[in-house]
């Protein structure tokens, strides 16, 4: 092969190219290879001292969830045709893959209740970023009024982002557990560019999605910019002050899990819906890969971020299917793409329509009642214990937020020496004072009645434990 | 894969062939159009029957509840969402059906530029797959999650060592959720000097995600010109290199394959108006080893954890975009970043007090895509230092055979290497005179590939090349495999001096053929209608 190239040795080919003042000169500060058995049993060794919700009884949630994920999903992603392939930039032998975007798209699309979706993003949190950004795109405004209600990272995402797109994040706080309405309208003004909650909130609470998007749709005046969408022409950007009567994009960061008994966001006045999709048969991977969903109203399908797939003809007249739209994206627009997003999460987005397809009409329905059932069995069962009260009465309908009349981080190690993971310490996770003392509480359909009851019994206890310990200190 | 038999192949295109005649050069995988392939494309939605189904819902164990009560009519949804009724064996059937509509990188050569199309190996899959890894909570106790910890701190020390700068992040979800970071990073490296710079320069060689980034991170693009050579322009750079550039983002090599010779000039003239200079990774499998982007000058590097460290890329992602970064900017990465404490215990830190901290905060949820992580510290694992160096050796060895047999009389007079004489990891031909000589473009050479099974190059790409066609064999391919590859292409530029035609109206063999994308765009259709 050298002689091919024309050079003496291996070296030559990068002593020629780069130059020495950069070259490493020396070998690499990390260890040997090992053989496929040794790494095998490495990788097996520190996966023995994580504690997985196999090996405990676990109540974790808080934005992933510990749902059954059927076997054949499994067997579906290792397939080397879903699993090794590139995105796919030659349609004529990429055609499973686009059929599959295809087909994950017409499942979030019925879900929403939005006619439009793209084929993924990264996950839930900078998926309410990149809706955030169609929304500056969309009307130039430059405020995102957020409520309180979204997941603490999503929160620390968009304003993370929010930075570098020059917007300002404004917090609307909730009331019993749920967005307040009357500081919602009052902080939507002209200047308003998103309006942004989470369905059911991060503290299980069901919103009045109706009231929120029709409060954000009346708390501006004068005609909508919308007309111009897809016009290819760049909206202002940045400018100081209103951009005149701009209605602020209406999103909501929803639980497609629950979309089968909740009312899709796409009824209930919402723009763009966004959310993490995890629940749909991703295993936990202890925060990723999943994937994010992302469906909007057919006005903003010209500004979406990443890879959407589209139904189309071939020479011989066969249906096949195509990436398109691709003038949005930066391989062609570069800076003037509506994202950077290049790889999104496809594989993890076939999970989540196979997991669809398994569920089924009637399946999302039964679970979702399923889930409703347990849940406020677990919640009346958990907030009858002594130093126990719920954080708020709204409806649930997988997971509820407790106030404990002790500390959180204490209880849990108690609850953990008897293998019961009571749930997310919220303090912990969002920092915020308000959220001492709250426990959050998921619960999914692999999570029996007697599972429950004995959540009751290990709780009850170190709660009680821990306040004998306080009083006795 | 065995070498085209090239007078066969004649034989075989001359004249114009039946369809059938393209059997013996047809997909391996596919053998050319099986009935299955070629059967009119049904989504999910449009098979089953109603009430069929696969899920059988857990008992109801607690007492009945009034759904009304729970949840207030107003919230409920009228009607069950229009999902598939489908069974088990159908939804098997139909999956495992389109897959095989899909070419692989298991199934063939996939030499597309800028990818990094390597063997994924299936340990990785095994690992991944432990309960472990796979089923643990991301919000576990740190102290119930310490082999965790331990794999995510060892991976940060790997890619500190690599990229020769000693602070990671591996919060990214693919590359340019890293590039976003960095030129975040830099946003706030500058604020907190008190500067406010508004440009950001990138080549015109560079991957569409940089100015795409730049955009969403507020900075004006400023295009760098690349000169006779193929590497930065000098004199561009220090007529643009201004107070007012917060950052210089680089690929090097870069997207035409070629090791900028200037890089410590170029690092010196960015860092004397106080910008910060950008690696874009997605061609770190040159160098793995070999020289570090750390000692080249750069402030921030984003890895492809999909690319160089061989996550499978699955159709689309899953990605994971990893950066490491110099002291300097240190401060400013992501939150939270895995330490190790006095006693030895893995921790994850959220900064020194949230408020104090300069942190640009959180880019995701959760801690990043870890289980890529787990696949690309096996593969770190399995090959260590000397074994990733000799990837990357590899893998240029590879790219400069192959591009050694495409100088070959027959090849080179139609795709001549656009830029350089050596090449790096890849290299990028031009098919202009292949236009102009041969009357079909670097697209129907693509699409004549296909018949061939071998998927195609990059292609138009980058833009400054015309009729680009960037080639990336990867170190885990034979030199037979690339044999085979440079002779498919001087049969089909062979075939296409004969009659053009059939490379036009290629390709014959895959389950569709050429799609009309226009039409696609025009009229979208991005779902199945339902019923």
């Amino acid at each position: 092969m050298l002689a091919a190239i024309g050079v003496g040795s291996l070296a030559e080919i990068f002593e020629r190219q780069i130059p020495e003042s950069v070259r490493l000169g020396r070998e690499l500060d990390l260890p040997t290879g090992l053989g496929e058995q040794d790494v095998y049993e490495h990788l097996r060794s520190l996966a023995a001292r994580n504690t997985s919700t196999e090996d405990e009884l676990s109540f974790l949630g808080a934005g992933m969830y510990d749902h059954y994920v059927p076997a054949l999903i499994d067997m579906l992603m290792e397939r080397s045709e879903f699993l090794t392939p590139y995105t796919p930039y030659q349609p004529e032998i990429s055609q499973g893959g686009l059929q599959v975007m295809f087909e994950y798209q017409t499942a979030i699309c019925e879900l929403t209740g939005l006619p439009v979706s793209n084929a993924s993003v990264y996950e839930g949190p900078s998926a309410v970023a990149a809706a955030a950004y169609l929304a500056k795109l969309h009307n130039g405004a430059r405020r995102i009024v957020a409520s309180a209600g979204l997941h603490p990272h999503s929160l620390q995402t968009l304003r993370t982002n929010a930075h570098g797109f020059g917007m300002e994040v404004v917090e609307v706080p909730l009331r019993e557990g749920v967005t307040d309405a009357d500081a919602w309208a009052a902080a939507i003004d002209d200047n308003t560019s998103a309006s942004i909650f989470a369905q059911p909130n991060f503290y299980g609470a069901i919103e009045d999605a109706d009231a929120l998007s029709a409060a954000a749709k009346a708390s501006t005046w004068g005609p909508s910019p919308i007309g111009n969408g897809g016009s290819g022409a760049r909206p202002p950007v940045g400018g100081a002050g209103p951009v005149g009567g701009a209605n602020p994009v209406v999103i909501a960061q929803v639980d497609p899990i629950t979309l089968g008994i909740l009312r899709p966001p796409g009824e209930c006045g919402v723009d763009v819906a966004v959310g993490e999709g995890q629940s749909l048969g991703n295993r936990l991977d202890f925060g990723g890969p999943s994937f994010g969903l992302f469906a909007a109203r057919e006005e903003y399908l010209r500004r979406m971020p990443g890879r959407i797939a589209g139904e189309t003809v071939d020479v011989d007249g066969r249906r096949g299917f195509v990436l398109t739209l691709q003038t949005r994206e930066q391989h062609i627009r570069r800076e003037k793409a509506t994202s950077n997003i290049c790889t999104s999460q496809a594989l993890n987005a076939l999970a989540g329509v196979v997991y669809l397809s398994w569920l089924g009409r009637r399946g999302i329905v039964e679970l979702g009642e399923l889930l409703l059932a347990r849940t406020h069995y677990a919640r009346e069962r958990l907030a009858a214990l002594a130093g126990v009260e719920k954080l708020h009465e709204q409806p649930v309908i997988r997971e509820f937020a407790l106030h404990l009349d002790a500390d959180v981080a204490a209880v849990k190690r108690r609850c953990a020496s008897q293998g019961v993971n009571p749930g997310v310490d919220v303090h912990a996770l969002s920092g915020r004072e308000d959220d001492r003392g709250v426990l959050l509480v998921a619960i999914t359909e692999r999570r029996t009645r007697a599972h429950i009851d004995r959540l009751a019994d290990v709780l009850g206890a170190a709660i009680a434990a821990e306040r004998g310990a306080a009083v006795a200190a | 894969m065995s070498p085209i038999d090239e007078g066969h192949l004649h034989d075989d295109l001359n004249p114009r062939p039946p369809l059938e005649a393209h059997h013996p050069q047809a997909h391996p995988a596919s053998a050319g159009a099986t009935p299955l392939q070629r059967d009119a494309a049904l989504t999910i939605f449009q098979k089953g029957a109603p009430g069929r189904r696969a899920f059988v819902c857990p008992d109801l164990d607690v007492p009945p509840v009034d759904v009304s009560q729970l949840l207030p009519e107003c919230f409920r949804r009228a009607q069950p969402p229009r999902l598939p009724e489908v069974s088990e064996p159908e939804i098997v059937r139909h999956y495992v059906g389109i897959s095989k509509r899909n070419f692989d990188l298991d199934s063939g050569f996939y030499p597309l530029g800028s990818c990094t199309m390597k063997h994924n190996p299936r340990l990785h899959e095994r690992v991944a797959a432990l309960p472990g890894h796979a089923r643990l909570h991301p919000l576990q106790d740190p102290e119930r999650a310490q082999g965790a910890l331990e794999l995510m701190w060892n991976l940060q020390g790997a890619l500190a060592e690599l990229s020769g700068l000693g602070n990671v992040s591996l919060q990214p979800s693919a590359g340019s959720h890293g590039e976003l970071a960095g030129v975040l990073l830099t946003r706030a490296y500058h604020e907190d000097r008190g500067e406010s710079r508004h440009k950001v320069l990138t080549p015109d060689t560079a991957h569409g995600t940089n100015p795409a980034t730049v955009t969403m991170a507020g900075y004006e693009v400023v295009k760098l010109a690349t000169n006779a050579d193929g590497g930065i322009d000098i004199e561009d750079l220090r007529s643009k290199a201004d107070t007012d550039v917060a950052c210089l983002m680089l690929t090097n090599p870069n997207t035409l394959g070629l090791f900028d010779p200037n890089i410590s000039q170029i690092a010196e003239i960015v860092h004397g108006v106080g910008a910060t200079l950008y690696y874009d990774g997605a061609n770190l499998n040159a160098i793995m080893g070999l020289s570090r982007p750390g000692d080249m000058g750069f402030d921030i590097v984003h890895f492809n954890l999909h690319k160089s460290f061989t996550q499978p890329h699955g159709g689309g992602g899953p990605g994971s975009g990893p950066i490491a970064v110099s002291d300097r900017v240190a401060p400013f990465l992501p939150v939270p970043v895995v330490v190790q404490r006095d006693d030895a215990s893995f921790d994850l830190d959220y900064g020194t007090g949230r408020a104090g901290s300069k942190s640009i905060g959180r880019l995701r949820g959760f801690h990043g895509n870890y289980g890529c992580f787990v696949r690309s510290y096996a593969y770190i694992r399995s090959l260590g230092g000397d074994g990733l160096k000799d990837a990357s050796q590899v893998a240029v060895l590879n790219a400069n055979y192959l591009l050694a047999r495409l100088k070959e009389h027959g090849v080179a007079e139609y795709l001549p290497l656009a830029y350089g004489d050596l090449c790096m990891h890849e290299f990028v031909l031009s098919g202009g005179p292949m236009r102009r000589e041969l009357q079909i473009k670097t697209l129907d050479l693509a699409k004549r590939l296909l018949d061939f099974g071998f998927h195609p190059p990059t292609v138009y790409f980058p833009l400054l090349v015309d009729e680009a066609l960037m080639v990336e064999p990867t170190e885990t391919e034979t030199r037979e495999t690339l044999d085979a590859f440079a002779d498919v292409i001087a049969a089909i530029l062979k075939e296409a001096a004969a009659d053009p035609e059939i490379a036009r109206g290629a390709p014959y063999t895959t389950p569709v053929r050429r799609l009309d994308e226009v039409a696609a765009a025009k009229r979208p259709v991005i779902r199945q209608a339902l019923v």
